[in-house]
């Protein structure tokens, strides 16, 4: 760009009528040739250039475009496919356990971020229930507490019960499920792709009501209990008003 | 030694013959301003420029050494903080730069607002300048990602379901995003591209744009209450200003400049020495979820608006917020670009810049300590202070285990630690009444889980019991209507009906 002697080389290659598409600009000026004489000639030529370096880049475009848009043209269920869990042995009835699956599609220099974890409950039997690990709000790591039967997301404080249905904080849904299935005694779980809510808002609608008849009908039968069992101040406790009232 | 001067000088006209760039930009370095802008307020953009070219850089030295694949990132960076001689100086500067670039960038910003800097004919310099605000912050972001480790891993997963709740084109879009189905080696790769050939070319560009146009417009001169800003008469009346006033930017205004330069590189080079690089924190191992992701500074207050959006407001707020933040600020020139400039006759522009920087430091101030979150191990490494259990009842005591077994403590504090989610407890039984706790540990509700499926009864018992010790040296709460209802049923003789 700095130089303007040797233009005239790269022009070689394609002769008189000069269509290299990185030189358009650089005119074979011709100081004989009267400065009128041929400019329409030029200019048309130069209109194809252009016109010709349209059709160039449209037509490299297209690959290019399909490159970059590569993965988001990608179906997901080109993605997912069923992975093992491992035995159900290995899954106690009751309880919710953390357990990592090798993501079906990966690539070699992908190394830990390759394994991904998921928490699988088992409610009784065949009766089972595989939960993301990502939060239906923002994605991130959710954790079981066992003993208080609830998962807690440490970002922004999603809470969801044990059956992942949300028990309070930010998120809009319950926590995201993966198809299962058990084959010849193993968990099996169709998954591959993370899970957001473009891709997994499926099935049941986002429970935001929370309490559900069967918590109705214990938390009743422990008021009672509280009630009758003990002391506690759900029958009332007389007390005088004051020091010198009768009781 | 002269004929040593006689030869430097014709090497350069050597090299001048051919660049011809030494004359224009002498004459830009020497090119007259008003003499009211050799002013310390008008010393952020050039510092902001020279941070840019720190980074730069020490961009390209951290380059030799990092592994910009999801498996040898992370340990890369080991390898630069430990094994690598003063690599850990490099990236502390690096990533202590970065900071500093947005805050000089963002200081920028607001002295060319409150000084009128946008109107006519620097329009366009400004919308460049909005531009190269979301670039420094995709810089920010994107760098951050680099720092391949947790708080890297799960901010992209953050960054992908934001990404995903796009209405229509989200699950594409979080591909792209990704280059793949997980957050893994592409991604990487991808936000590898970005911090250091794309986002960087189109700042580096952006900037070039920036500066020339205010070589080419003149720096804007000191505003003045009542000069207004007119398009028929203001290039006319700058043009006098600066013969009147004016005087050659270098040096006569530009000392200041390359004082408050250096001052800032010796402020980066100072917390780097001091604070180190910023992590690595934990691998990025998905599979180690004992991890309280956070953004990096210039991001605390997007994740504290995220904790506070009320979720059905989420996805509008999310979406429709920053295009209306970003398009007013690239329209505002072409709404405002005559008038006045100065900031005592701006009454609304001081009040913007005021309360938006308030909301932004209170939500960053938020950020950093997440008052939102549980804290995941409160339950197994905050004791009950021994005064809560004094002259208890064995009752209360069990309730107190049933208290920390069942992670309250995760959520409320008492004693002052603990979670800060729902209320400290301290004087729970002040406010509420025996029934009211039993409601609302049964039943949650106001943001509270409910916990009848997680207690026993005895367990509800022994929980609530301690609960109902927790007032102090306050009164206890009353039902005022059971006192109502109760002295009606003990003076049953007395109602005359």
């Amino acid at each position: 760009m700095s130089d303007p002697r040797p233009s005239t080389n790269h022009e070689a290659p394609f002769g008189e009528q000069h269509i290299p598409p990185g030189a358009p600009m650089t005119e074979p000026a011709n100081p004989q040739s009267h400065k009128s004489e041929g400019h329409s000639r030029r200019v048309f030529l130069f209109k194809l250039s252009l016109f010709l370096n349209g059709i160039v880049g449209a037509v490299l475009a297209v690959p290019v475009l399909g490159y970059l848009l590569g993965p988001a043209l990608k179906k997901t269920s080109s993605e997912n496919s069923w992975i093992s869990l491992g035995p159900l042995s290995g899954f106690p009835e009751g309880e919710t356990r953390l357990v990592n699956y090798r993501n079906p599609v990966t690539t070699e220099w992908d190394g830990q971020t390759g394994d991904v974890p998921c928490w699988v409950r088992r409610v009784s039997g065949e009766t089972f229930q595989v939960f993301a690990i990502n939060c239906a709000h923002l994605g991130c790591p959710v954790r079981w507490f066992s003993q208080s039967h609830l998962f807690l997301c440490p970002c922004h404080g999603g809470a969801y019960y044990a059956d992942g249905s949300r028990a309070s904080g930010p998120p809009e849904r319950g926590l995201f499920e993966y198809d299962h299935k058990i084959d010849s005694g193993n968990l099996m779980i169709h998954a591959g792709r993370m899970p957001t809510l473009a891709n997994s808002a499926k099935a049941e609608p986002p429970p935001l009501v929370q309490i559900d008849a069967q918590i109705d009908v214990q938390i009743d039968a422990q008021i009672d209990s509280i009630g009758s069992n003990t002391t506690l101040a759900a029958t009332p406790k007389p007390a005088p008003r004051c020091s010198s009232c009768p009781s | 030694m002269p004929k040593l001067i006689q030869r430097s000088i014709d090497l350069y006209n050597w090299f001048e013959q051919r660049l011809g760039l030494g004359g224009p930009v002498i004459e830009a370095a020497e090119h007259e301003v008003p003499a009211s802008t050799s002013s310390w307020w008008y010393v952020f953009g050039s510092a902001a420029t020279v941070i840019l070219v720190l980074q730069v850089m020490t961009g390209v030295l951290l380059a030799l050494v990092y592994a910009p694949t999801a498996s040898h990132a992370w340990s890369s960076l080991q390898f630069l903080d430990h094994n690598v001689r003063l690599g850990w100086f490099l990236r502390a500067i690096h990533g202590w730069g970065s900071d500093f670039m947005v805050a000089i960038v963002l200081i920028h910003l607001v002295q060319v607002f409150l000084f009128g800097a946008y109107k006519f004919p620097r329009e366009l310099t400004w919308i460049i300048g909005v531009f190269l605000l979301l670039l420094t912050l995709g810089m920010a972001f994107t760098g951050q990602v680099l720092r391949f480790d947790q708080d890297a891993y799960w901010g992209l997963g953050i960054g992908a379901s934001i990404v995903s709740r796009v209405p229509w084109i989200g699950g594409p879009l979080v591909s792209l995003m990704l280059g793949g189905p997980i957050i893994a080696g592409p991604t990487l790769s991808r936000f590898f591209a970005l911090h250091v050939f794309v986002i960087p070319g189109i700042l580096l560009a952006l900037v070039g744009l920036h500066v020339w146009m205010v070589l080419r417009l003149g720096i804007n001169e000191w505003p003045m209450p009542g000069r207004l800003v007119n398009k028929k008469t203001y290039v006319r009346d700058y043009h006098h200003l600066t013969e009147k006033t004016g005087i050659p930017f270098v040096p006569d205004a530009a000392w200041k400049d390359a004082i408050f330069a250096a001052a800032i590189m010796l402020a980066v080079i100072a917390c780097a020495l001091w604070f180190g690089p910023f992590g690595p924190s934990g691998q990025p191992d998905p599979t180690i979820i004992e991890t309280a992701p956070k953004p990096d500074f210039a991001f605390l207050w997007i994740y504290a608006v995220l904790a506070y959006l009320p979720p059905a407001l989420e996805t509008p707020v999310l979406f429709i917020a920053p295009v209306i933040a970003i398009g007013a600020m690239l329209l505002l020139p072409l709404f405002s670009g005559e008038g006045e400039k100065h900031w005592s006759r701006r009454p609304v522009a001081v009040l913007m810049v005021s309360v938006i920087a308030v909301t932004l430091g209170i939500f960053t101030h938020l950020g950093t300590y997440t008052p939102w979150s549980p804290i995941m191990n409160a339950w197994s490494s905050d004791a009950i202070p021994v005064d809560y259990l004094t002259n208890r009842t064995p009752l209360e005591r069990q309730g107190a285990i049933v208290f920390q077994n069942k992670q309250c403590r995760n959520c409320h504090s008492i004693g002052g630690s603990g979670g800060l989610r729902g209320p400290a407890l301290d004087t729970l039984a002040s406010r509420m009444t025996e029934d009211q706790i039993i409601r609302q540990v049964l039943q949650g509700g106001g943001n509270m889980p409910a916990y009848g499926n997680a207690l026993n009864p005895s367990e509800t018992t022994a929980l609530v019991r301690f609960l109902t010790t927790l007032r102090s040296s306050e009164m206890p709460a009353i039902d005022a209507s059971r006192r109502m209802v109760v002295s009606e049923e003990q003076r049953p003789s007395s109602s005359s009906q």
